[in-house]
């Protein structure tokens, strides 16, 4: 161990090339899964933001809170199941806002809930008809404090009282407003789609902590007029989210395949090279065992100090890029599982190397001279 | 497996026999080689190429197995080794000097010996001192930070010797320790070799094409054709 540690301080510049290569694949890793973070944070924030246990959708509605649609009698029905603490309606509507300053036709996308539970970073008493607390992304489309936004086909004014972080839904900026704000907006703008009094898209459940499966018991208490779910599965039924996961995961797979392969050809023609010197050392009395937990000593190494270096570089990425033009988050959960992901394809790569220093025949030390 | 006790013969081969199968037909390596090696005794083996020096020492020094015959070192009957077993024995029991030297180009001197402790037992503090014991008799003690390639030759040889000797050895097999030397050097190195041994009572055999070795050696025994003959 020791003497590959000494090899890497003593001779970095045979470990450069894998270094740089390692770094560009972790590079791409963590930048793939920053975007994949960033894509996802920015449709399923509102969801996220949501200080509730359950969210409660009508049966028909797949889960999709545009088609979902909660009687008064269904909400009442949920209040009584036991277990259920709270209960607040959240009702959606999706378009485009003008912004004063912008272009007639440069719409910002934005979504408009009606919430009576308020979600984090939202003040509890809904904000005043005609007002709302805009997510901070609209403030990329030239939108402060006081600025009044016309929503719709029907421009309904808007004003903003209030900046939230992190709650976009589907990657529109959220307002989030009294549901009579939104009752009025969605009356006005998509009368089809307006709901009545009472009525709202979904609820958000507050449980009470008391043991027990709440999804099954509010389901059966509305004879299957509702279908609950977490927030991770709510927000994971979003429409998009498993397909940009699903694509964004082949694509980091792949990228993880290929870390394998450099890894393995790099440390394999290191051993190939370093044969001669494996012979002297198997001739005095070194292990296969000892060896080969060196070139896995050194692989790690190695790829954690790319993995570093990428880290630094998705950093400096994740400050530099401008708010609302890349959805671009990188954090350490992403950089921690980045590095794992590469260590394992490290120590994969290696496996490949194990054979190599097996066959290395320590008679090769003696030359054939003798 | 005992390092320790010293025994007087220190190495015993008898009808020795190393048999490569090479394609349908065979090659006879070595052919019921017979050799002791007294202890604290130098052998000087002399052979043309392709002679059987290599496979001779390759057994001698536990790298391989025979095909049939006893192979004795310290009194340890290693002719049935396993491979882990052999591993151990060549960590313990026997020093290599190789023709090339091969020391491990990016340790120092001093760490070149310890890289025997390294692999082996990690004693620490015992190694370490050996170490600076055996570098300062063989006159390196002001080289001991030096890399081998700020080494002369003849610098780099004594370093392949105190390796060889890190494990108090009972054997120590040279291959052509003076073939990259100019001539006065490789004497000193002989020279060296000679006095290291017998202030050891350790055994060795020296390999070489030089006939100016023979005089540092007890006995000179040839080999050709993979049999041995005094």
């Amino acid at each position: 161990m020791k003497l590959a540690l000494r090899e890497l301080r003593r001779q970095p510049g045979r470990f450069v090339t894998a270094t740089v290569i390692l770094f560009l694949i972790a590079l791409l890793l963590m930048f793939l899964g920053g975007l994949v973070d960033g894509l996802i944070d920015n449709s399923t924030g509102a969801v996220r933001a949501q200080r509730g246990d359950l969210i409660v959708f009508s049966s028909d509605a797949k889960n999709s809170f545009l088609r979902s649609e909660i009687s008064a009698e269904t909400r009442a029905a949920v209040e009584a199941v036991d277990g259920v603490e709270r209960v607040g309606g959240i009702g959606i509507i999706q378009l485009g806002a003008r912004v004063p300053g912008n272009g007639p036709r440069d719409l910002a996308d934005t979504a408009l809930f009606g919430y009576e539970i308020a979600p984090s970073g939202v003040p509890e008493t809904p904000p005043a008809l005609g007002t709302a607390y805009a997510d901070e992304s609209l403030q990329a489309s030239g939108v402060e404090e006081g600025t009044e936004i016309l929503l719709g086909p029907f421009r309904t004014p808007i004003t903003i009282v209030g900046f939230v972080e992190d709650t976009n839904y589907l990657g529109q900026s959220s307002l989030w407003a009294s549901p009579e704000t939104w009752r009025k907006v969605a009356s006005e703008n998509r009368a089809v789609s307006a709901l009545p009094d009472g009525v709202f898209q979904s609820l958000l459940v507050v449980a009470d902590g008391s043991s027990g499966d709440l999804v099954t018991r509010i389901d059966g208490a509305t004879d299957g007029a509702t279908e609950s779910l977490t927030l991770v599965d709510a927000a994971n039924a979003i429409p998009g989210v498993k397909e940009q996961r699903g694509t964004f995961g082949q694509i980091i797979g792949v990228t993880v395949a290929i870390a394998v392969v450099v890894v393995a050809l790099f440390f394999a023609l290191l051993t190939i090279e370093r044969s001669g010197l494996y012979g002297v050392l198997k001739a005095i009395g070194a292990g296969t065992g000892t060896l080969f937990l060196g070139v896995v000593l050194q692989a790690v190494v190695v790829t954690v100090a790319a993995c570093v270096l990428a880290g630094a570089v998705s950093t400096v990425l994740g400050v530099v890029i401008p708010e609302g033009s890349v959805p671009f988050e990188f954090g350490p959960s992403r950089f921690v599982l980045s590095t794992v992901l590469l260590l394992f394809a490290s120590a994969i790569g290696c496996a490949f190397s194990l054979r190599r220093v097996l066959k290395i025949d320590p008679a090769r030390a003696i030359g054939g001279s003798l | 497996m005992s390092t320790a006790t010293k025994v007087d013969v220190a190495l015993r081969m008898e009808s020795v026999r190393k048999v490569y199968g090479m394609g349908d037909s065979e090659v006879v390596a070595l052919d019921h080689a017979t050799l002791t090696v007294e202890r604290d005794e130098i052998v000087a083996l002399v052979g043309p190429s392709g002679s059987g020096k290599t496979t001779l020492c390759t057994i001698a020094g536990g790298i391989l197995s025979p095909t049939s015959g006893t192979i004795v070192v310290g009194g340890n009957d290693i002719s049935g080794y396993s491979p882990k077993q052999l591993t151990e024995f060549r960590r313990t029991m026997v020093g290599f000097v190789f023709q090339s030297v091969n020391l491990v180009p990016f340790l120092t001197a001093r760490e070149n010996l310890l890289v025997v402790d390294e692999v082996g037992q990690r004693t620490g503090a015992p190694a370490r001192k050996r170490a600076d014991q055996l570098l300062d008799e063989l006159g390196l003690t002001d080289r001991s930070k030096n890399l081998p390639s700020e080494l002369s030759g003849g610098q780099r040889q004594r370093v392949a010797i105190g390796r060889a000797l890190m494990n108090d050895p009972t054997l120590v097999l040279f291959d052509e320790p003076t073939s990259a030397l100019d001539s006065k050097l490789g004497e000193q190195v002989m020279q060296l070799i000679r006095s290291e041994m017998k202030a050891r009572g350790t055994s060795a055999i020296v390999v070489t094409h030089d006939e100016r070795v023979l005089q540092f050696a007890d006995r000179v025994v040839h080999i050709a054709d993979g049999v041995l003959a005094a």
